[in-house]
């Protein structure tokens, strides 16, 4: 399908809202990332907000790199700091509206702290945390969300520690805005995202996002539409959390409680 | 009118009066007036203040907030600082001015909480890494405090490049007379662009070699990264463009030079023997010029209110002419590194240190004076 095509049919033109200067992007064929920056590009449509009134807000890291790419007043900050340049800025200037991108590692690992402390202080800002289970900047490292058994170049016999679950953290910690999606129901996205900008408040999107490249290669989860198509039956029936259902020694994935999506916690101020 | 100011209270009216709005910061001593005042001075003025969680997020929203538009402060020591290394060096290669105050206590680690030093004044130089400028200025009264707080929003604001200022314990706590009205407050802006949005490039220099800076959220869109980037702010590791932003952002503060670099003298006219002495340690060098002179020894001290970039020219024109170099500082030898190199062999330079948690006396300097005086006769 052509751009033109492409943007009759969906009702919006990406090339509007990206800077074409900065592509070719850095993301690795089949990488998730591009169909968060899709949703979240026509979150902001929906909403009809000002394009000059909006900030975009990242970290280090595959996710992060996103912000480059959008036609904005976009800001790629240090490794885990994002949320505090955020703060900072809409502090300031608390006029404009503020979107963080951050990811498993830049978000729960080196900048777990600061992600916390945004939460529990519920400054009006929207979350997006692209949760992939590896460290793909850097070549495919365990994090602090990888499922126990996983490979990764530094679990070669299988991950062992119990990982993040993004959502109870930061629940527990105070945001009035909660919710998972994932790129495997691109839809149900827009609207999670759309909900997260327009809430009043911290909130927070986990969004499960696949590394072909580095996570899917390391544990034979095939390419992207296998690993969309695994991700999704992990989404087909709702439970639990599931960070105290994983148990050390099985195969990613295999005998993984299903996940929620949707909004989990919303508390209205 | 007069009246008893605290350093760290006059850091922050000075922050105040020189037009900043935002502060973010995390308690430590012997720094923590600096946040309380300004916690209590800001909302009377429409600020915002935020106490954040640690030092590494107190510098992060001080540049959120400049990059919104914002005069912004954080104030710290020494293990804040270190903490802050890290921010340092984004505001350097991004290009956001904010201002860092350190009151440096005993290091490392936690060291001497309540102790003053004058240890991080190489860290304030060479903290974070990879090359970058900064400024670091140094006062030693509470009227200089505020003198060069205002001064130092003035020079981040108009170079667009981090301002540190260092002083030490002594001068946080110290209270005396000041008559802020008699300060004069230190003008800078910071380039504002003089193209609409569709022609603006982030990180494209004027004349002075500074880019023009647009606020967050008014019409101009642009990217900023700690990734090296052309002047368009896209990530680039083409060797002409990164050899070239490097040789501008060293030579955007060496052109600025003039403004930037500061020394304060006292009777040099005539002086054999000139002690190089800044915060606390210049206060005891004041005393022990007159206590030589009074015992007949020509003595004078030559004062540098601007540690970094460091006054090489008034220093070589000085060490030309002296018998010797009296460097009177509160650590193991630091400033000291940079006055052995500029006086390069053309004077003795007289090491008088102390690392111990107290403040150098007027004694210890005037031994050292005796001692060089000595030896040369």
């Amino acid at each position: 399908m052509t751009a033109k095509a492409l943007a009759a049919a969906t009702g919006i033109d990406y090339r509007e809202h990206l800077r074409l200067p900065m592509m070719p992007h850095i993301l690795c064929p089949g990488c998730g990332h591009g169909i968060v920056l899709k949703a979240l590009l026509r979150a902001i449509r929906s909403l009809d907000l000002d394009w000059d009134r909006l900030a975009f807000v990242a970290g280090i890291g595959c996710s992060s790199r996103l912000v480059g790419y959008i036609d904005g007043c976009t800001l790629h900050t240090t490794h885990g700091r994002a949320l505090t340049f955020a703060t900072g800025l809409k502090l300031a200037r608390p006029d404009l509206t503020v979107v963080v991108i951050t990811g498993d590692g830049d978000g729960l690992a080196i900048g777990g702290n600061h992600l916390i402390h945004a939460a529990r202080r519920d400054v009006d800002l929207a979350c997006l945390l692209l949760n992939n289970e590896t460290y793909g900047m850097t070549g495919g490292q365990v994090a602090p969300t990888t499922v126990p058994g996983s490979v990764s170049t530094t679990t070669p016999r299988g991950a062992t520690e119990p990982p993040f679950d993004a959502c109870a953290l930061v629940t527990a910690a105070g945001a009035s805005f909660v919710a998972r999606g994932a790129t495997s129901l691109p839809l149900e996205l827009d609207t999670l995202i759309a909900a997260a900008i327009a809430h009043r408040g911290f909130s927070f999107v986990e969004i499960e996002s696949d590394c072909p490249e580095y996570f899917g290669r390391y544990n034979r989860l095939g390419r992207a539409p296998e690993m969309l198509q695994q991700q999704r039956r992990r989404f087909d029936e709702v439970d639990e959390t599931l960070a105290a259902k994983r148990f050390v020694g099985a195969p990613p994935h295999a005998g993984v409680p299903r996940l929620r999506t949707g909004v989990l916690h919303e508390r209205k101020t | 009118m007069s009246q008893l100011v605290q350093g760290n209270e006059a850091c922050a009216r000075a922050a105040i009066a020189s037009g900043c709005r935002f502060f973010a910061g995390y308690p430590i001593t012997p720094s923590s007036e600096i946040g309380e005042s300004m916690a209590r001075l800001l909302p009377d003025v429409g600020g915002v203040f935020v106490q954040m969680e640690d030092e590494i997020a107190s510098l992060g929203a001080v540049l959120g907030a400049s990059l919104g538009g914002a005069r912004a402060l954080t104030a710290t020591s020494g293990p804040g600082f270190t903490l802050m290394q890290e921010h340092i060096g984004y505001a350097a290669l991004a290009e956001i001015p904010c201002v860092v105050v350190d009151v440096m206590r005993g290091g490392p680690s936690t060291g001497l909480p309540t102790r003053p030093s004058q240890g991080d004044v190489m860290q304030a130089r060479w903290g974070t890494h990879g090359d970058h400028p900064v400024v670091a200025l140094a006062p030693y009264s509470s009227a200089e405090v505020f003198e060069l707080t205002s001064r130092a929003f003035a020079l981040s604001e108009r170079l667009r490049v981090p301002a540190l200022v260092l002083y030490d314990e002594v001068i946080g706590h110290l209270r005396e007379r000041v008559d802020i009205a008699d300060v004069p407050l230190a003008r800078g802006e910071r380039p504002r662009p003089s193209v609409g949005p569709a022609a603006y490039e982030a990180y494209a220099p004027g004349p002075d070699l500074v880019p023009p800076l647009a606020d967050f959220g008014r019409g101009y869109r642009f990217h900023v990264t700690g990734l090296t980037h052309d002047e368009r702010g896209k990530p680039t590791d083409d060797p002409a463009i990164v050899g070239a932003l490097h040789r501008r952002l060293q030579e955007k503060v060496v052109r600025a030079r003039d403004d930037v670099v500061s020394v304060a003298t006292v009777a040099l006219e005539d002086a054999e023997v000139a002690i190089v002495a800044y915060g606390v340690a210049a206060r005891a060098a004041e005393r022990a010029v007159s206590d030589a002179r009074a015992r007949g020894l020509r003595a004078g001290l030559f004062r540098p209110r601007t540690l970094w970039p460091f006054p090489d020219a008034e220093l070589r024109g000085l060490a030309s002419r002296v018998r010797a170099l009296v460097v009177a500082e509160m650590n193991l030898g630091q400033l000291l590194l940079e006055v052995e190199r500029v006086a390069a062999g053309r004077t003795h330079v007289e090491p008088c240190l102390r690392a111990d948690g107290t403040p150098l006396t007027p004694e210890d300097i005037g031994t050292a004076i005796g001692e060089v005086i000595g030896a040369a006769v």
